[in-house]
């Protein structure tokens, strides 16, 4: 099937079959290999990106189901010019990542979360990244990271 | 983990879904959220040769709130539900049972219709239906009809809807003001399917006995369902934590359950009992105008 949608700011058209993953059409046939996969039924998170302003999971979804769709990956979420969003420089800064495999699920499922709730407390962000599996860090650092960068969020939405 | 092929159509109405079900007599499958038929087909637990995508068509995702009930369509989504402030009075428990609902991302697509249609014995939605004796209302190519929620899961993963037969809204009756409720479940982590879990509620007369007592389990047995000999028990009587001890054992004596590799059958015995004496002293103590909204939580 033909389908198009916004990914990271910029058009895309493609065609693809009606089985194929959200996950899997970013990955093999738009090349954004920050989405990780890891479990494909719905269970670690990973693979989380941004669907109309909300966090999905991208295994969950089927490519066609996205079609018109405005897409972010964590390859969108800096600016054009600068490496990292504030989320990432907070999760660099508290050494919120270890081996880096969930890492960009969490990025994506808390980008949503502040730009939706800028100011999610610890508690409300533990309970949205219950649903992101990480194996290395224990998440304090994690929590750390996102509630910092809350104040960027609450910033943007003032200016 | 990659799903067997199939077709897939996104009609714009419920006519022409209907029609498509008809059609394919069986071999198709509608899909809501798609966060449990897209991983029962990638375990190839289920291989329907085309989906009929329902997000196309208009007028399934509302919550209508009136005088004799809150209107859910079928397409409503839990973060709709999780968002609608209004359901803080008009169904309160409803918001807390979806509060228990998997994860942040799943509740973004998941839908309520989704999840009765998916039948899972250890879903929440099937069990505050049946809890609360709401109605399904379903359409197919012959015809609509309302089915009880008690008539609705006949088995695991199984309801009583026709191949051509489609959800378009679940009503559940109107919320009574100073209806005393609680909603508990168990899981070993959070977000994960439930061990266990007790949906009720009550009524009070002048005395403070409880009367119309609805309790369902969910997450022990084939089906969710009601603990028939605890209502009975606890008609009549003032709940506090001696009653609620009691009315826990009994629940522990009568529920169904089964063992498998997540939990022993008396491990998940224990716990309903367990969970509906907390319940039962929760829906006793809590004050109305302590429930808060369940944004922040």
């Amino acid at each position: 099937m033909q389908i198009r949608m916004r990914l990271n700011q910029e058009q895309v058209e493609l065609d693809v079959q009606p089985r194929v993953t959200l996950a899997d059409c970013l990955r093999h046939q738009l090349g954004k290999t920050g989405t990780h996969l890891a479990c494909e039924h719905g269970v670690c998170g990973a693979c989380t990106v941004i669907v109309n302003g909300q966090a999905v999971r991208s295994c969950l979804m089927l490519a066609v189901q996205a079609a018109d769709a405005e897409v972010t990956t964590v390859e969108g979420l800096a600016a054009d010019d600068a490496p990292f969003s504030p989320l990432q420089a907070a999760f660099r800064k508290h050494n919120a990542l270890q081996c880096g495999f969930c890492t960009s699920g969490m990025l994506t499922t808390a980008h949503a979360l502040l730009t939706a709730e800028p100011d999610a407390d610890r508690d409300r962000i533990r309970s949205v990244i219950a649903g992101n599996l990480c194996r290395c860090t224990g998440y304090v650092s994690i929590v750390d990271a996102i509630y910092e960068a809350g104040e960027a969020y609450r910033v943007g939405e003032r200016s | 983990m990659k799903l067997p092929p199939f077709e897939y159509a996104s009609p714009g109405t419920l006519q022409e879904a209907t029609a498509l079900l008809a059609k394919h007599n069986g071999e198709a499958r509608p899909i809501a959220g798609g966060q449990s038929l897209l991983p029962l087909m990638a375990y190839r637990l289920a291989a329907p040769s085309l989906l009929i995508d329902l997000a196309k068509i208009e007028g399934l995702n509302r919550i209508e709130i009136g005088e004799d009930g809150v209107q859910v369509g079928a397409m409503t989504r839990w973060c709709q539900i999780e968002a609608e402030e209004t359901l803080t009075h008009a169904h309160p428990l409803m918001r807390e049972a979806v509060r228990n609902i998997a994860h942040y991302q799943i509740r973004n697509r998941g839908t309520i219709g989704g999840s009765l249609a998916h039948a899972d014995p250890a879903a929440e939605m099937p069990a505050l239906a049946i809890t609360c004796d709401a109605e399904i209302y379903v359409t197919g190519a012959r015809g609509s009809r309302v089915v009880a929620a008690k008539n609705f899961v006949v088995a695991p993963l199984e309801t009583s809807l026709k191949p051509d037969e489609l959800i378009t809204s679940i009503r559940f009756p109107r919320w009574q003001p100073h209806r005393r409720w609680a909603f508990l479940e168990f899981s070993k982590r959070r977000g994960d399917f439930a061990l266990g879990g007790v949906a009720l509620h009550f009524e009070e007369d002048a005395q403070g006995h409880a009367t119309a007592v609805h309790v369902g389990v969910f997450g022990t047995g084939e089906t969710p369902g009601r603990l028939a000999a605890v209502e009975d028990f606890v008609t009549g009587k003032k709940v506090d934590a001696a009653l609620a001890h009691a009315a826990g054992r009994m629940a522990r004596a009568n529920v169904q359950a089964a063992s498998d590799m997540h939990a022993s059958e008396e491990y998940r015995k224990a716990l309903i009992g367990t969970l509906l004496e907390r319940a039962l002293i929760e829906a006793a103590t809590r004050r109305t105008e302590e429930w808060k909204s369940c944004k922040s939580a």
